[in-house]
């Protein structure tokens, strides 16, 4: 039976009313980071304010049209859409640089005559789309090898071509699928081992630096192996019920600890060799625990272990060589390693005294000094939520905050109420771009980000994102609106 | 539902961006309420970072003879929200404005499609360059226009007007220049042409800056932690040149009233001593607010003084390149010292002879006496050597050969390990040339490109050319790439020429006795043994030009000079004296032949040409 909803019924407009409040509220954002003593009006077209009000009605308009299309369409079209999208990141790469010119360095832009657009934002919503409809497919497994090599492909491609045409930030947003694919029947294993890398990876890096005894080995190495151990002890204790095991473990790792701080006295031993040491003996311990007691349980942690150390070694490697030096400097920045307020870490500090100054109750609406004064770089663009932690202060940009976390609750809610995989699944992508795009853009502006420069969704200054995240959010709420259609 | 026993994990997802959410909340609470330090900070934590801009490097001649210095000047900026009551008659009165020129520019400044980065609240730049004279009178009444700011900087000055080509200049860079070099920013001065271009990034040196906190309004409030952070401006590094002042001065003294150029180089070293291009200009007119008023005219001028003729201008080296096919045509066989050849003076063919001397001619007095059809008929020999072949094929195998000698000599390319900004690459016709012109591999002959044999016709040098070419005969057989750095990483650009020593001698005897007893020799300086080469290029925009290349003294030689007086008429007549006043400048360092100089100097061969 087929029933034709009118779309004014089935529409979520609890969603649409967030989506244009915080649409409102960037507005007004940057109408108050671009003031200036001499600006007339929000609407004077040759200021940033004025521009953002033309994007706006525009993203209006592509809203509505969206809303006309017939929602079986996107997934008929989802890998024609893929392959669009693909063709015009490769476009962008080699086409000659009158369509698209180096913009700061990148090359992602398109320009036709007065158009011009990023065509990585329409990469997002089509991977979005691709990774629903191969997700959605027949007898598909997330555990099966065979559809993790396409469903691995679907997401490298445009990753690695974003990667190719220098901005680095909007490629990482594509780690955001991980979240979707955890929900999807991802091992929940992947998330915690990603974030005991990123533990890992900051405690190599950060005190890498700091030696102990002045050559005896760097403290970096000495507490990553360090957490490696309390891992397999914690391990032991809470999963392994082998309480008297992890006991001998804590034990001879002190005793190791001990006499080499010991021989010290009279010889040189490295710590950082003692404290490989000590892992490769504790991994080696565990696999005798593992034959002779038949615990089988053990495997994992040794694995585990293992990788860690591999992992140790190559993140400095991995610091030094893969990063290029401004993103070294921001990840040291970030560490607190070095503090240049004048250069690398401008921004950050203008970003946060701008905020901090702002108070419980803020400065008030275009009263906010840091930002006017155009201390705060990229103040509308990758900045602007400063304008909001100036001006309206804690209030204000927890009310934000707090509309953000209102509409991904939303999305989670319409994405659980799907009736088709392939809904639900580009409803996870929805949520999991945005709230990457979110996490990433005010961590960074708070200072507990590196500085990577994506903007805040519905937010920030530009036609080309407030277009991506409408289009990406509208094509959902088609889906949505359509749901009451099939009744079967 | 579908997929019922994941359904439960949208609460871990729902818990990781609540988790997330909330620390940023407990970060804002942080940074916002309890941390007082940003508080307090935000009134006086706004940097105004003020670039401290360093002296450009001092230029100096080969003889420590400061040639290039700074002078103070000044800019005015300003602050468009701190303008208060501006009493407009008094300030324009002041700086020597009329009150439109104030109203253009500052509507030009609030314009941000022509000033893209403006704030009310920044400094904005309202005049540049100012010298002390300009600001004397506002100084003191500064503090009656509230928002004006007076900026120092560094201007060129120099100690004599010349070398305007050769020196460059300085002005505001480009926005390319700003696109591919961290070290610009808009407003800033960079090297335009010349020394000042080539060596940008050594006279350049490194700026500093000055942190400033700023109040809300914008205040300076004083130094940032006392100026624990400013890093003070670096000097540039200073630039010894290798020119001769003394020399310089006298060889654009003698081309006053012509157009030409003249170049002056050490031969053992490659150093130039003196690169004159008439007309010229002095290079301190191209400094300050007079600049963007004097350059236009400059470049509007018919005479076009902003060309370096030295290194720009391309003209047929004439008899002048005799010397070298004199030289040329032994190595590869096609004449020895002791061949003659019949010459029927001005009813010799193909090729006339301009002058009258005795038949047959030896290459020795073929050199002295510049006989066309000598070296028409040496070439030819030498073209021959082998034969044409099949298709041509022995006798473009040899053109390419002599090609090749020929561009030895520093022909016919641009010399990329010098220093010399903008240079023209001359010409000498390449066989891909001829076999396009002649429409096939077998279309030309030697008598077809005869011309090549006396310097005329497709062959092309410019006066730079010429005189390395001087330098490589002066030093028998190498050079080393002309060059205006004083360095000792330049004298290691050494090339060596495509022809053999035991050639040389029978051209230093020829061109000795141009002017013993050839067409120089009214030009002889007692006591010294000059070298020497006459030559007069045909060219279509009139009479022909002047040439004289040559080398002095004989044994060791110390300088070699090209000399070319566009438009004037026989090389004798009006290039020769200018070398032989020039050397015995260089080497006795003095002139004695005052009235000869005048003559020169006297001489106007284009009344088109300003003094500026």
């Amino acid at each position: 039976m087929y029933k034709n909803v009118s779309i004014k019924y089935a529409l979520d407009w609890t969603t649409v009313f967030y989506y244009v409040a915080l649409i409102f509220m960037g507005w007004i954002s940057i109408y108050g980071a671009s003031y200036d003593f001499d600006q007339a009006s929000i609407f004077d077209y040759s200021q940033r304010a004025g521009m953002q009000f033309i994007w706006i009605l525009s993203a209006f308009a592509i809203a509505g049209a969206l809303l006309l299309i017939d929602s079986r369409m996107y997934n008929f079209f989802a890998y024609f859409i893929y392959g669009f999208a693909i063709f015009l990141l490769i476009v962008t790469i080699f086409a000659p640089r009158s369509i698209a010119p180096d913009i700061k360095g990148s090359h992602s832009w398109l320009v036709f005559g007065p158009i011009r657009f990023q065509p990585a934002e329409l990469a997002k919503v089509a991977t979005a789309l691709a990774l629903s409809k191969f997700m959605s497919s027949y007898n598909y497994k997330l555990k099966n090898w065979k559809d993790l090599l396409p469903l691995g492909l679907i997401i490298f491609t445009p990753f690695a071509l974003i990667i190719l045409q220098n901005e680095t930030g909007t490629a990482l947003v594509f780690l955001a699928f991980l979240l979707m694919l955890y929900r999807e029947g991802m091992n929940g294993i992947v998330l915690l081992i990603g974030s005991f890398a990123v533990l890992l990876f900051v405690v190599i890096i950060k005190y890498s630096i700091v030696p102990i005894q002045v050559d005896r080995g760097t403290l970096g190495m000495v507490l990553g192996m360090g957490i490696i151990l309390v891992m397999q002890i914690g391990y032991a204790i809470f999963f392994g019920k082998n309480t008297k095991e992890a006991l001998y473990l804590l034990l001879g790792t002190s005793v190791i600890g001990g006499i080499t701080y010991l021989m010290n006295i009279w010889f040189y031993v490295s710590y950082n060799y003692v404290a490989i040491f000590t892992v490769v003996a504790s991994c080696i311990y565990w696999s005798i625990t593992e034959l002779f007691y038949r615990y089988k349980k053990y495997w994992f942690l040794v694995l585990f272990s293992f990788g860690s150390v591999l992992f140790c070694f190559s993140a400095d490697y991995l610091f030094e060589n893969v990063l290029e030096p401004h993103q070294q400097v921001r990840i040291k920045e970030l560490l607190k390693m070095e503090s240049n307020l004048t250069g690398a870490g401008y921004n950050v500090n203008q970003s946060k005294i701008a905020i901090g100054s702002g108070g419980f109750w803020g400065k008030g609406f275009l009263n906010g000094t840091q930002t006017k004064l155009k201390y705060v770089p990229e103040q509308d663009t990758d900045f602007i939520f400063c304008t909001v932690g100036e001006e309206h202060g804690f209030w204000g940009s927890t009310l934000v905050l707090f509309v953000y976390w209102l509409l991904l609750m939303r999305l989670l809610r319409i994405a659980e109420r799907q009736r088709d995989t392939f809904s639900r699944i580009y409803a996870y992508c929805v949520a999991s771009i945005l709230f990457f795009h979110l996490a990433i853009n005010i961590g960074m502006v708070l200072g507990i980000m590196p500085v990577i420069g994506i903007p805040l969704p519905f937010f920030s200054y530009g036609g080309s994102s407030l277009w991506g995240f409408t289009i990406l959010l509208f094509i959902l709420l088609r889906m949505d609106a359509a749901r009451l259609e099939q009744q079967r | 539902m579908i997929n019922d026993e994941l359904q439960s994990r949208r609460y871990v997802v729902a818990g990781i961006i609540s988790a997330v959410i909330v620390l940023y909340i407990l970060r804002l609470f942080t940074i916002q309420i309890i941390d007082t330090k940003y508080k307090n900070g935000a009134d006086s934590n706004a940097f105004l970072k003020k670039t401290q801009f360093p002296p450009r490097g001092l230029i100096y001649d080969r003889n420590h003879k400061l040639l290039v210095y700074n002078k103070p000047a000044y800019d005015i900026a300003l602050i468009m929200r701190e303008i208060r009551g501006l009493d407009t008659l008094a300030f324009c009165k002041a700086l020597n404005i009329d009150k439109q020129h104030l109203i253009n520019r500052l509507e030009e400044i609030k314009d941000r499609k022509k000033n893209p980065n403006y704030s009310s609240y920044t400094p904005q730049l309202f005049m540049t360059q100012l010298s002390s004279a300009d600001i004397a009178t506002i100084q003191q009444s500064m503090y009656k226009y509230p928002g004006f700011y007076i900026q120092s900087r560094t201007l060129r000055e120099y100690t004599y007007p010349f070398a305007g080509q050769i020196l460059g200049n300085i002005g505001e860079v480009s926005q390319h220049k700003i696109d591919n070099d961290d070290y610009y920013k808009p407003g800033d001065y960079a090297g335009r042409d010349g020394i000042e271009y080539t060596y940008e990034e050594q006279l350049r040196g490194e700026k500093g800056v000055e942190i400033l906190l700023r109040d809300a309004k914008g205040r300076i409030k004083g130094k940032y932690e006392n100026g624990k952070e400013d890093v003070a401006p670096k000097a540039g590094e200073n630039l010894t040149l290798t020119l001769d002042a003394q020399l310089q001065l006298l060889a654009e003294k003698l081309l006053t009233g012509k157009l030409g150029s003249i170049v002056a180089i050490e031969p053992a070293t490659g150093e130039i001593l003196a690169i004159a291009s008439s007309p010229t200009f002095n290079p301190g007119i191209l400094v300050g607010r007079q600049r963007s008023r004097n350059y236009n005219s400059l470049l509007h001028d018919p005479t076009k003084p902003l060309m370096n003729r030295a290194t720009q201008g391309q003209y047929s080296p004439g008899s002048a390149f005799k010397t070298l096919q004199a030289l040329v045509c032994q190595q590869m066989g096609g004449i020895t010292e002791h061949t003659m050849f019949a010459c029927n003076g001005p009813q010799s063919y193909p090729v006339k002879c301009t002058h009258h001397h005795g038949s047959p001619v030896s290459l020795l007095s073929a050199v002295e006496q510049s006989c066309n059809p000598y070296f028409w008929n040496a070439f030819r020999s030498t073209m021959e050597r082998n034969g044409y072949g099949p298709r041509n094929i022995n006798f473009r195998t040899t053109y390419d050969e002599w090609v090749d000698r020929v561009k030895s000599f520093g022909l016919g390319e641009k010399f990329k390990d010098g220093d010399l900004y903008e240079q023209s690459r001359g010409y000498i016709p390449t066989q891909k040339f001829y076999n396009r012109v002649y429409r096939s591999e077998k279309g030309w002959r030697a008598i077809t490109i005869r011309s090549n044999a006396i310097g005329q016709g497709e062959v092309m040098a410019t006066p730079l050319q010429m005189a390395n070419l001087m330098c490589a005969i002066a030093n028998e057989g190498h050079y080393i790439t002309p060059h205006l750095n004083k360095c000792d990483s330049m004298l290691k650009k050494i090339h060596q020429c495509k022809v053999d020593k035991k050639y040389f001698p029978v051209v230093f005897e020829g061109m000795w006795r141009v002017f013993e007893s050839g067409t120089a020799r009214a030009s002889k300086i007692p006591g010294i043994d000059m070298c020497g080469k006459t030559g007069t290029a045909d060219n279509s925009h009139g009479k022909p030009h002047a040439v004289f290349v040559g080398f002095a003294p004989r044994v060791n030689p110390k300088i070699a000079i090209a000399v070319i007086v566009e438009n004037a008429g026989f090389g004798t007549t009006y290039a020769a004296p200018i070398f032989s006043l020039l050397v015995e400048q260089y080497l006795k360092g003095k002139i004695t032949r005052t009235d000869l100089e005048e003559r020169t100097i006297n001489t106007v061969t284009n009344s088109y040409v300003q003094e500026r």
